[in-house]
């Protein structure tokens, strides 16, 4: 993987942990940017499967703990740029109940680097790949979530 | 949905438990499928998933045997089957039979991006049977198999997943009926230069009503501006002024200049849209009529200008001429109507004196805004140039023998500050040798400049060098060049034709440019790289063939039609080669260099493409809306008003509903963003087709849906 634009792609293997990683897309603007990555060929690392919806503004703070409280061991929320909402002004309100569920991951002793928002805009694709890459790594470095470790 | 629970193992035992506070919800959503649909939902899901190989595309990239083979063991999945082109007419047609034979509730693709194919595939389901929107997709190329190509086992497994997630949506899919809305026959364009002019007047010959918003105080934009045009080298101004006074003069278009759009409302259909008409200080002979002033209002006889006593660089010019405080920026201009730079009038009122009985001048004048309703929109914002003073090392600004091409068009114009005669602003001297610098700021990767070609800076300095060996006897062209790119019809032999005459070409970037200080001429420092050697060149005179980037109003315009920008701000067009004049907001269309640069034949052609597909929906009479509406679960809302305040269009409102207060939703204005619905402490809002069952189902399907 040595292309300009592309990504070091994690080793697999028996062994070896996959961390599970949702990703809860706006269809304007991150999906798009996505998409974007897909067809420049950009790669980055599997580990991040994706929902997508309208705009950021549905996702509600549940979700995020509900995928948490499932088992995930990282969350990513993206969007469009402040200002460039498809739907005006969704993803302040997201980053607004976002922040909050940072604080509340904080509060209960779960590290908050798990979740992210980022904004990647549909012509960032190159952006998206490094912002799974980044995602991938931060979450892999991190280990498995404890709440699955709870579970066991 | 209680069958479904049944079927479920011991793994999702615990997913029943952690929904238990989303439970009621998707108790309510069942209701509400039976009420608007009279649905099957009572009967178990049974979905088929048809996996698309998208020739190597998909399967070069994973094991699709074993995608497909793990796709016929997730819950509630009836059928399975795939096709090297599921979107071929063949590949619609397995899914047509299968949803026949197999009395199929929900259909998932496994192929490209939705964004791409969903239209299809919904089209396909619903000629198999079905309501379109039981239909989910599940993305494996453009987020998979493109971009882990070399990953077959990682690939493999998020094919899977991604599979199981949208079968885990598809199975509590409900039946959506698109809502028909009527589409005003109007249309607006933002921007009247040659892109907007031209789609305006197209959209008028096809009997539609057109306002027209330009900001400055005439049309005709930057092609008014130039001398002749490449490669037929046409009188710019001779082809567009005809153009400009159809405009004028056709009742279909009402043309808005000094003014701006203000703020739009609505959706495709039915736009609201308020413009600002920019105090201009005086009225038109239209208006002068309205307000009962006898054969009064401006008739452009110029008296004014003449008592003004206020001086002031002309823009037009690139402020090589002067211009009065009241003024107009050059003959042809359209509307005739003259307009008070009120920054810089001193209010003195000799102007309102000269102008007597028109009384045509307002002193006083305040901005006025307009309403108007439209079905769609054209953008046509255009470019301006890159502050190529930006890159110092070329010496804009500093040194006065350095111009830009813009400049240089309005020197060599026969209406221009000096009358067409080429000179030297230092000493008015004609100059013998003059440099011309191309991708200047262009094809820049230093961070100052842009990092794309500004495509028709080669062929304008070409025809710059042209002018000058034609206009000036011995005097020479030099053009510093990267590559010519004449890539037209007819460049190329015209690029030719300019070496016969006796254009000078050095293959360098030039990398420095340095003034004498006692002749003010100029030395250019480069690399002939065609022969490996630096050069140092004394020219008279240089032109900067300058970057362009969009016009300074662009991102304040853009974001009010909700249209998104590229990383170098251009307009983001919806598909770059299937769909370059359409944008992600339906009823917004692009045209001209506002979507990229472009030569004066590619606005025009994108101009007249974007008008026809404008035209499209007015002609039709009425669209039909993606039924993503928020409807209100009037049993749980607690009337809280929480949401109301939340909607950016004003969709929600609180009634009184059989004694209690309830949300309203009016869905003609809702967009579907769902941020009500992401907020509702109840859990009191379901959006359709993004319902909190369905994503929660699709978080659990990925978290807790079996290993693999």
């Amino acid at each position: 993987m040595s292309a300009p634009g592309n990504f070091k792609i994690p080793e697999r293997g028996p062994g070896i942990w996959q961390p599970k990683i949702i990703g809860l897309l706006c269809n304007w603007c991150s999906y798009a940017g996505a998409d974007l990555a897909g067809g420049g060929r950009i790669q980055y690392p599997p580990d991040v499967r994706v929902v997508r919806v309208m705009c950021t503004g549905r996702l509600d703070a549940l979700f995020v703990l509900k995928a948490f409280a499932d088992g995930a061991d990282g969350v990513l929320v993206s969007g469009c740029h402040f200002g460039d909402c498809h739907y005006l002004e969704g993803n302040y309100k997201a980053a607004k109940r976002m922040f909050m569920v940072k604080r509340l991951m904080k509060s209960i002793g779960l590290d908050d680097r798990r979740f992210r928002m980022t904004f990647v805009s549909a012509s960032e694709g190159a952006k998206w790949a490094a912002v799974i890459t980044d995602v991938v790594n931060t979450v892999t470095e991190l280990g498995p979530s404890p709440i699955t470790e709870f579970r066991k | 949905m209680v069958e479904k629970k049944k079927t479920t193992t011991k793994k999702t035992e615990t997913k029943k438990q952690d929904t238990k506070k989303v439970a009621p919800v998707k108790q309510e959503g069942k209701k509400q499928a039976k009420a608007a649909a009279g649905s099957t939902t009572e009967q178990k899901a049974r979905v088929g998933v048809f996996i698309c190989h998208c020739g190597t595309n998909i399967a070069g990239s994973m094991d699709l045997t074993a995608v497909e083979a793990y796709a016929k063991t997730i819950p509630n999945v009836a059928y399975v089957d795939n096709y090297k082109y599921m979107c071929s007419m063949p590949g619609q047609a397995v899914i047509n039979k299968a949803i026949n034979d197999n009395k199929l509730t929900g259909v998932v693709v496994a192929a490209c991006s939705p964004r791409l194919h969903e239209p299809t595939f919904r089209t396909a389901t619903k000629e198999g049977g079905l309501n379109p929107f039981r239909f989910e997709m599940a993305n494996i190329r453009e987020q998979n198999s493109w971009v882990h190509m070399h990953d077959q086992e990682g690939s493999t497994d998020k094919a899977k997943d991604a599979i199981r997630i949208a079968v885990a949506k598809a199975a509590l899919l409900q039946d959506l009926f698109p809502k028909a809305v009527p589409v005003e026959k109007a249309a607006m364009v933002v921007g009247a230069g040659v892109a907007g002019m031209q789609a305006a007047l197209d959209l008028s010959a096809a009997g539609i009503k057109t306002y027209l918003v330009e900001s400055d105080a005439s049309i005709g934009g930057r092609m008014s501006q130039l001398d002749k045009t490449f490669p037929t080298l046409d009188c710019s101004q001779c082809i567009l002024t005809p153009k400009m006074v159809d405009v004028g003069r056709e009742p279909l278009i009402e043309l808005f200049t000094w003014s701006e759009v203000h703020e739009v409302e609505g959706y495709i259909g039915n736009f609201d849209v308020t413009i600002r008409k920019k105090a201009r200080g005086v009225i038109s002979m239209a208006e002068g009529e309205a307000r009962g002033i006898v054969g009064g209002g401006c008739n452009g006889c110029g008296d004014c200008e003449g008592v003004c006593p206020v001086v002031k660089p002309n823009e037009f010019e690139m402020g090589m001429k002067p211009r009065k405080a009241i003024y107009i920026n050059h003959p042809q201009v359209v509307p005739l109507l003259y307009t008070i730079d009120f920054n810089s009038c001193v209010k003195c009122g000799l102007c309102v004196t000269i102008c007597g009985e028109k009384k045509a001048i307002d002193l006083e004048a305040k901005d006025e805004f307009v309403k108007v309703k439209v079905g769609t929109a054209i953008l046509a914002t255009g470019y301006e140039l890159f502050p190529i003073e930006k890159k110092a090392e070329w010496g804009y600004k500093k040194f006065e023998n350095v111009i830009t091409g813009l400049e240089f068009e309005r020197l060599i114009c026969a209406s221009g500050p000096t009358g067409g005669h080429l000179v030297r602003p230092s000493d008015g001297q004609t100059p013998k040798k003059v440099g011309f610098v191309l991708c200047a700021g262009s094809r820049d990767n230093t961070g100052i400049g842009k990092p794309y070609c500004s495509r028709f800076c080669c062929m304008y300095s070409l025809k710059h060098a042209h002018q000058i060996i034609e206009k000036i006897p011995g005097c020479t062209p030099y053009l510093f060049y990267m590559d010519i790119r004449s890539f037209g019809k007819a460049y190329e032999e015209f690029y030719y034709r300019i070496q016969d005459e006796g254009a000078k070409f050095i293959r360098g970037r030039v990398a420095n440019i340095l003034e004498d200080p006692k002749t003010k001429s100029l030395h250019v420092m480069t690399d002939d790289t065609l022969l490996n050697r630096p050069i140092d060149l004394e020219m008279d005179l240089v032109v900067l063939a300058s970057a362009v980037q969009p016009s300074a109003d662009t991102n304040r315009t853009r974001k009010l039609f909700g249209v998104s920008c590229s990383m170098d701000g251009w307009l983001l067009e919806a598909h770059p080669k299937l769909n370059p004049c359409g944008t992600t907001t339906a009823g917004v269309f692009l045209a001209g260099v506002c979507q990229g640069p472009k030569d004066i034949p590619d606005t025009v052609a994108s101009a007249e493409g974007a008008a026809s597909a404008a035209s499209i929906p007015i002609h039709k009479g009425e669209v039909e809306l993606e039924p993503y509406f928020a409807t209100c679960i009037a049993e749980k809302c607690a009337g809280c008003g929480m949401c109301v305040n939340l909607c950016p269009y004003s969709a929600l409102a609180l009634v009184k509903k059989d004694g209690r207060t309830v949300m309203e939703v009016t869905e003609a204005k809702c967009k579907g963003c769902g941020t009500c619905g992401g907020f509702c402490p109840g859990g009191a809002i379901w959006m359709n087709h993004f319902a909190t069952p369905q994503i929660v189902a699709q978080i659990d399907a990925f978290l807790l849906g079996g290993e693999q």
